[in-house]
């Protein structure tokens, strides 16, 4: 991607996201109030996207050599950890260094 | 008035200032690691300033030029914000000017902060709002900023480093997951990505999963609402 290339990207991901941010105060100026089928949505969407998310990020890893077996024991053991110490600085740590460790070792 | 705001917001934000710190930099670090100059991480914590998506914004810059991709991938990432938005049309009223800056700075933590805390009587609600935002985004910018100086400093074989996105959104699914008791949402999510993804491959399966994401919803709505009329 060329410099110009990457600043329009970012340039369209900065005006998506204030859209998000501002649409709402623009559609319903005070008083008004929001359908009820924008309101269900608002209570579903965000737990599908993180599961979206994780897909995303593991787009890649499916169809290599592996298919993903580095990234699903890291994951496997993120979860663990996240449920037992509930502490996500740790989660995030822990699950990244296994992996890093795993992908420079095992599956190199 | 304004220094009695920013005394009562400072400690709810403190909590926020460690993990921002830690994961902006994690941030920052990674795209120095992919090669990017100082400038993409700082401008692009300034300005973008939705930490889910600067992850994602990573990704595509290292890959094929596609504007409109990059747009309706962030709708969706961020879709969010419009519920957000839709739960803080009350309480961004008569607060000014500073309403602006409270709409663009809206993110998770800042949200969930100004969401749930009602300020003492004396205190200013829209200058203590504004305070929770600007620091909360003070931290972000700071740790992506000092991750990527790291970048400059420490050497590493950081293969693999990239996994911090994958880590940061199995732990937001594990809390989502333990918070709620429906989880037909986040099965939907991740069932209908899974599947376009093993359908179409790695490079054109987000959109149709969006899309299917949004058909499931339409579908099981009408069903629950089916469900209703008939008890």
């Amino acid at each position: 991607m060329t410099t110009s290339q990457s600043v329009i990207t970012i340039l369209v991901v900065v005006l998506g996201t204030m859209l998000t941010r501002f649409l709402p105060f623009i559609i319903f100026p005070e008083g008004k109030t929001p359908p009820k089928f924008i309101t269900y949505l608002g209570g579903v969407l965000p737990y599908a996207v993180i599961g979206l998310l994780v897909i995303y990020c593991l787009k890649g890893a499916v169809f290599t050599s592996y298919h993903g077996l580095p990234e699903l024991i890291a994951i496997v053991c993120i979860i663990i950890l996240h449920k037992w110490k509930k502490n996500m600085l740790l989660s995030l740590a822990g699950g990244t260094i296994i992996y890093m460790v795993l992908v420079q070792t095992i599956f190199c | 008035m304004k220094l009695k705001a920013f005394k009562t917001a400072l400690p709810y934000t403190l909590p926020i200032c460690i993990g921002f710190l830690f994961i902006g930099m994690s941030y920052g670090f990674l795209m120095k690691s992919k090669g990017f100059p100082l400038i993409y991480p700082v401008v692009m914590s300034c300005f973008i300033f939705a930490g889910s998506m600067e992850f994602v914004t990573v990704n595509l810059l290292m890959t094929a030029f596609n504007p409109l991709h990059a747009f309706i991938l962030t709708l969706m990432v961020n879709a969010r914000h419009l519920f957000y938005g839709i739960s803080m049309l009350d309480k961004f009223k008569n607060v000014g000017l500073k309403k602006l800056y409270l709409i663009y700075g809206m993110c998770d933590e800042s949200f969930s902060i100004n969401c749930t805390v009602e300020p003492p009587a004396d205190i200013d609600r829209g200058w203590f709002m504004f305070f929770v935002t600007l620091l909360n985004q003070i931290y972000w910018v700071s740790g992506a900023t000092l991750g990527a100086l790291l970048g400059y400093l420490i050497h590493f074989n950081t293969k693999g480093i990239d996994f911090v996105m994958t880590a940061l959104f199995v732990v937001m699914f594990t809390d989502q997951w333990e918070r709620t008791a429906d989880h037909r949402p986040a099965i939907i999510g991740l069932g209908c990505s899974l599947i376009c993804l093993l359908v179409l491959g790695g490079n054109n399966f987000m959109i149709p999963a969006m899309g299917l994401i949004l058909l499931c919803f339409v579908l099981t709505k009408n069903r629950g609402a089916r469900k209703e009329t008939i008890k």
